[in-house]
C-alpha cells in the first residue's frame, strides 16, 4: 500500500489507498441436505487521488503491479469531480469490538452440525417442508492510508446462520425463513428456528383480507422489507443536498410520530455492521436521525459533507466498489412500550405483515411503498386467525409513520443493518383478491 | 496484467490428474469503467481491473467451490475444492453428458467500450443530463453508466477448454421532479452486448422521460383493486421474466417432489396463443452467449408452447436429475460464484393483435408502460411500471402515478387474453438471484392484455 501511495506523489497532490481482503467459508444445504462447501478469498485495492483539485479513482484486484492502477486513476482525474474535502489526518479511533478469533477456528464439522440442527428442527415441525440453509464464517481486513498521514486498520469477524423453507400444497406456496449474524460464533440455532416455527404455526390456517384501509402491524422483518428503503434514501446526505429528499429542509421539524426515534449506529459491539471508522477513515459515531419525531440529522461522507457545509458523520461507504458515498451502517429504531401481543389484541380487523415483497419498486424517493404480502396474517378481534395471500399493502412512510398507534417494546436485528421493534400503523391501503 | 491463458493451460493438465467425479476451473480477467451523475454534476468516474478464478469439484453428489484472486498455489486450491466436495458428498454424482469443447469465442464488437475515451462518454452523458435539466420543474437527475469487457477461460476434467470474450454496456437515467415536498421520478434503462452506439441518440426519449416525471406531480394515484391491464413490450418483458421465467429455472424444482408435480411437462399454463421462449442462442443480445459457465452450448428453449409447459432451464446437474436434456443455462455473474440456473433472453412470441384493437373494448382499465422493477417468489410476483395511464372506453385517458402490479403465476398467465404483433426486446437492467446481481439478461414481449390483475394503490 505504501508503494502505491509513493507512486502517486509525482502525479497527484493527495492520495488515499484503501485495501480490503476477506476469507469466507460457507456450508450450504439444499433440499434438506448438505450440498456444497465453499470458500472465497478476495482482495481489492482502491486508489483515490486528488490531482489539480479533481478526484480520480481506480480499483484493482491485483496487489502486485500498481502502475496500471495509478495511471487509471490519473486518467479519470481529468474528468473527476472537484474535491471539496481533505483526507483525514491521523486520528485515534474509538474502540469498537468486532473481532472474535474464535470464529476462524469453528470446525467445518461443527458448521455442518448447526445446519443439520436447523433443518431437523424445521422439518420435524412441518413434514414436507423443503429447506435451504447455510452457515458461514469469515474474516475481513481493512486498511486505509492517505497522503496526510491518516491511517486506519481493523479486522472484523462474522458468523451467520440462515434458513429458508418452502412448503408447497398443490399450487399454494408458503415461504418462511430467518437469519442471524454476529461477530461471535453462533452455537445456538434455536433463535432462528423458533422464529421459523412461529411463522409456520401462524400460516397454518388461511384467511382472507378485504380491500380497504386497515390497521397494519409490521414485524421487524416486515419493517425491513416494507419501510426501510424510503427511509434510507431520505436520510442520505446526497439526496438531501440535491433537494430530492422530502425531509431535506425539515431539520428540527416534527415529521414523524413523537415516539419515533431513529439512529445510525456503527459502534455496537460485535455487530457485523459495526466498525471503528468508515471507508474513508472517518471515525464512527452514533448519529441521531430522528428524535421524538423531529428530524435531527442526515448521513454524510467527506465530499457530500463539504458540499453541504456539514461534518462527515462517518458514513462514507464503498459497498459497490465505487467512490465512497453516504450510506447507513446500521439503522436502529428505538423500542417503545407496547408488548407485541397487546398490539394484536388491540386490533378488531387488520393485518400482521412479516414480509412485503417488492415494496421498494415504486417512488422510493417520495416515500411510497407498495408490495405483495408474501408472508402476512389476518387479525380478527385481537387474534391472528391465518395467513393472507393475493394481497397488497400500500402507503407512504411520511403518512404511515406520522401517527403510529404503537411501537413494540422488543427490538430485533434483521440482518446486520437494522435493529427495530414491531411498528403498528393505524391505517394503510390494502388491496386483495380475498 | 497476469496472463490467465498461461495459467489455464497449466491448470488443464492438472485437473485431469486429480481424483474427483468432476472438476472444473474458470479464470477471468476484466476491465470496467463507470461514470455516474447525481444532479447537475458528475458524481463518480472510475476504472477497475480484476483478475480471479475458481475451482469447482464434484464428489459423490457434493460440491466444493473455492474462489480466489490470488492465482498462486492453485494446486492447493484444487485439493481444497476436492476436500470440500468429499465432506459435502454422500450420494451419487449426476451430470448430464456434454461433449468436451475446445473453442475460442471473440466478443464480436467493433469497438471495445471500456477503451472509448472517457471524454467521449462524458460528452454524451453531459448532453443527456442537459436535456433533463432543461425541463422545467425537474429537481434533479441521476445517471449511471457502466461498461465492461471480460475474458473467461473455462476448463474441465473432461477436456473442455473454452475461451470466451464478452463486452457489456449499461445505462440508467432518472429524472426527478419535485413540488411542495412531493417527489416523482421516471427512469430509462438500456443496455447492449458491448455496443456503445446502442446508448447514443436517445435525446428524444430522454426529453420525453423528463416531461413525464413533471407530469406525474399533478397525476392522481390509481385506486387499488382489480383491473384489466395492458402492458407495453418493456413491462410485459419484465412480467414474463418475473412471473414465469424464474419458475422455469430447474434448480428450484429438481429436488422438490411437490414442485415437480406442479411443473409437469404438458401442464396447461395459458391459452393456445401463449408461447414463451428463453434463448441464449439469439445473436447479439445482452443475455446471449455461445457456451454457458459449465461449457454447455447455448440453446433456444421453448418453455411454453401453445399454452402448455414444454421445457425448462437446466444446469448439467438439474438436467441429469430430471432426466432431461441440458439447455446451457448455468451462469455465474463472475468468478466469485458457482454457476446457477439462470435465464438469458426471455420473451413472449408475437401474435397478430394491434395495440388499438387490444384496448378498443376496455371500458375501464390501466395501460402500464416502462420498467421500474420486479421480483418473484415463484407463486407470487410483483412488478412495477414506470408510467401508467387509465384506459377509458377504449382510449388512453389520464396519466396515473406509477403502479405496482401483483399476481399469482398460475392464474395470471391464463388471464392473458390478447397478445400483440409488436415484439420488442428490452436490454436494460439486470437479474438478481442467490446474491448474484446484476446478471445481463434481456426480455421482451409484444403488448399483452391481462384480465383481473391486482394493482396496488390508495
Amino acid at each position: 500500500m505504501e508503494n502505491i501511495l509513493a507512486r502517486t506523489r509525482k502525479v497527484a497532490d493527495e492520495a488515499e489507498v484503501y485495501q480490503i481482503s476477506s476469507e469466507e467459508t460457507q456450508v450450504r444445504f439444499e433440499a434438506n441436505r448438505l450440498k456444497q462447501l465453499q470458500t472465497n478469498q478476495q482482495t481489492s485495492v482502491a486508489l483515490r487521488i486528488i490531482s489539480k483539485g479533481r478526484i480520480g479513482y481506480a480499483t484493482t484486484t491485483s496487489t502486485g503491479d500498481s502502475r496500471e492502477l495509478v495511471s487509471n486513476a490519473v486518467e479519470t482525474a481529468e474528468f473527476g469531480t472537484d474535491a471539496k474535502f481533505q483526507f483525514p489526518n491521523f486520528t485515534d479511533y474509538p474502540r469498537v469490538d468486532i473481532y472474535d478469533g474464535a470464529v476462524e477456528s469453528v470446525p467445518i464439522k461443527e458448521m455442518i452440525g448447526l445446519g443439520e440442527e436447523m433443518i431437523a428442527a424445521v422439518t420435524g415441525h412441518t413434514p414436507g417442508i423443503i429447506c435451504e440453509a447455510g452457515v458461514s464464517r469469515g474474516v475481513i481486513n481493512v486498511s486505509i492510508i492517505n497522503s496526510r498521514g491518516g491511517q486506519a486498520e481493523y479486522r472484523k469477524s462474522f458468523f451467520g446462520l440462515d434458513i429458508e423453507g418452502s412448503l408447497i400444497e398443490e399450487t399454494d406456496m408458503l415461504f418462511v425463513g430467518e437469519s442471524e449474524n454476529s461477530c461471535h460464533p453462533l452455537s445456538d440455532t434455536a433463535k432462528v428456528t423458533s422464529e421459523v416455527l412461529r411463522q409456520l404455526d401462524l400460516a397454518k390456517n388461511r384467511a382472507t383480507a378485504p380491500s380497504k384501509q386497515l390497521p397494519v402491524v409490521f414485524t421487524p422483518n416486515g419493517v425491513a422489507s416494507g419501510l426501510m428503503l424510503p427511509l434510507m434514501s431520505a436520510f442520505n446526505g446526497k439526496t438531501v443536498l440535491e433537494g430530492a429528499s422530502p425531509i431535506g429542509n425539515k431539520q428540527g421539524q416534527l415529521v414523524f410520530d413523537k415516539r419515533f426515534c431513529l439512529y445510525d449506529d456503527p459502534t455496537i459491539s460485535y455487530r457485523p455492521g459495526s466498525r471503528p471508522c468508515d471507508d474513508e477513515g472517518v471515525l464512527s459515531q452514533r448519529t441521531p436521525l430522528v428524535e421524538n419525531g423531529k428530524i435531527t440529522g442526515f448521513l454524510y461522507d467527506l465530499q457530500t459533507a463539504a458540499l453541504a457545509d456539514k461534518q462527515s458523520t462517518g458514513n462514507g461507504n464503498r459497498s459497490h466498489g465505487g467512490l465512497p458515498s453516504p450510506a447507513p451502517s446500521a439503522f436502529t429504531i428505538a423500542p417503545g412500550n407496547t408488548a407485541f401481543d397487546d398490539m394484536i389484541k388491540d386490533i378488531k380487523e387488520g393485518l400482521l405483515v412479516d414480509y412485503l415483497m417488492g415494496a421498494a419498486q415504486g417512488n422510493v424517493l417520495g416515500g411510497d411503498f407498495s408490495g405483495n404480502v408474501l408472508l402476512g396474517y389476518k387479525i380478527e378481534n385481537g387474534e391472528i386467525v391465518g395467513r393472507v395471500k393475493d394481497t397488497m399493502v400500500s402507503g407512504n412512510i411520511y403518512k404511515a409513520l406520522k401517527n403510529i398507534t404503537a411501537i413494540g417494546s422488543e427490538a430485533r436485528w434483521v440482518g446486520s443493518s437494522l435493529l427495530t421493534p414491531p411498528l403498528y400503523c393505524p391505517s394503510l391501503s390494502v388491496a386483495s383478491k380475498g | 496484467m497476469t496472463d490467465i491463458e498461461a495459467i489455464a493451460r497449466k491448470l488443464a493438465g492438472e485437473l485431469k490428474k486429480h481424483r474427483a467425479d468432476y472438476l472444473e476451473a474458470r479464470l477471468e480477467e476484466s476491465q470496467t469503467s463507470h461514470i455516474t451523475y447525481r444532479g447537475r454534476g458528475l458524481d463518480s468516474i472510475g476504472r477497475s481491473t480484476a483478475v480471479g478464478g475458481n475451482i469447482r469439484a464434484l464428489v459423490k453428489g457434493g460440491w466444493g467451490f473455492t474462489s480466489f484472486n490470488s492465482l498462486d498455489g492453485l494446486s492447493g486450491r484444487i485439493a481444497q475444492a476436492i476436500e470440500q466436495a468429499k465432506s459435502a458428498g454422500s450420494g451419487e454424482s449426476m451430470l448430464a453428458p456434454v461433449d468436451p469443447a475446445v473453442d475460442e469465442v471473440v466478443d464480436g464488437i467493433d469497438r471495445n467500450p471500456v477503451t472509448i475515451p472517457l471524454a467521449e462518454k462524458k460528452q454524451l452523458l453531459d448532453d443527456y443530463n442537459d436535456i433533463i435539466w432543461g425541463t422545467p420543474q425537474i429537481q434533479t437527475s441521476t445517471i449511471g453508466y457502466g461498461d465492461s469487457r471480460k475474458k473467461v477461460i473455462f476448463i474441465n476434467s473432461a477436456g473442455s477448454y473454452i475461451k470466451q470474450e464478452r463486452a457489456d454496456v449499461a445505462l440508467r437515467l432518472t429524472a426527478i421532479a419535485a413540488k411542495d415536498g412531493d417527489v416523482q421520478q421516471v427512469g430509462l434503462s438500456l443496455g447492449s452486448r458491448g455496443n456503445f452506439t446502442a446508448i447514443q441518440g436517445l435525446h428524444d426519449k430522454i426529453s420525453e422521460m423528463s416531461t413525464n416525471a413533471v407530469e406525474l406531480l399533478s397525476a392522481p394515484t390509481a385506486k387499488g383493486g382489480e383491473y384489466t391491464v395492458v402492458l407495453d413490450p418493456v413491462l410485459a418483458g419484465v412480467f414474463v421474466h418475473e412471473a414465469f421465467g424464474h419458475l422455469s429455472e430447474s434448480d428450484f424444482v429438481y429436488e422438490n417432489e411437490r414442485l415437480r408435480e406442479i411443473m409437469k411437462l404438458g401442464k396447461k399454463f395459458g391459452g393456445k396463443h401463449l408461447n414463451i421462449v428463453d434463448s441464449a442462442a439469439e445473436p447479439g443480445l445482452r443475455g446471449s452467449y455461445k457456451y454457458d459457465d459449465e461449457g454447455v452450448p447455448a440453446a433456444k428453449t421453448y418453455l411454453i408452447r401453445e399454452g402448455k409447459l414444454v421445457g425448462r432451464l437446466h444446469s448439467r446437474e438439474t438436467a441429469a436429475k430430471m432426466n432431461e436434456s441440458p439447455t446451457g443455462n448455468a451462469r455465474a455473474i463472475n468468478y466469485r460464484y458457482p454457476p446457477i440456473v439462470r435465464m438469458t433472453n426471455t420473451y413472449i412470441e408475437p401474435e397478430s393483435i394491434t395495440f388499438e384493437d387490444m384496448i378498443a373494448d376496455i371500458k375501464e382499465g390501466i395501460y402500464a408502460k416502462n420498467w421500474y422493477g420486479g421480483t418473484t417468489s415463484m407463486e407470487m410476483f410483483t412488478f412495477s411500471a414506470g408510467e401508467a395511464y387509465m384506459i377509458r372506453s377504449g382510449k388512453i385517458a389520464e396519466t396515473l402515478r406509477p403502479v405496482v402490479l401483483t399476481g399469482n403465476v398460475f392464474s395470471t398467465l391464463k388471464n392473458i387474453d390478447a397478445i400483440g404483433n409488436d415484439l420488442d426486446m428490452n436490454e436494460g437492467g439486470g437479474c438478481g438471484k442467490g446474491g448474484q446481481m446484476p446478471l445481463p439478461v434481456s426480455n421482451g414481449s409484444p403488448h399483452i392484455r391481462i384480465r383481473h390483475c391486482l394493482v396496488g394503490g390508495t
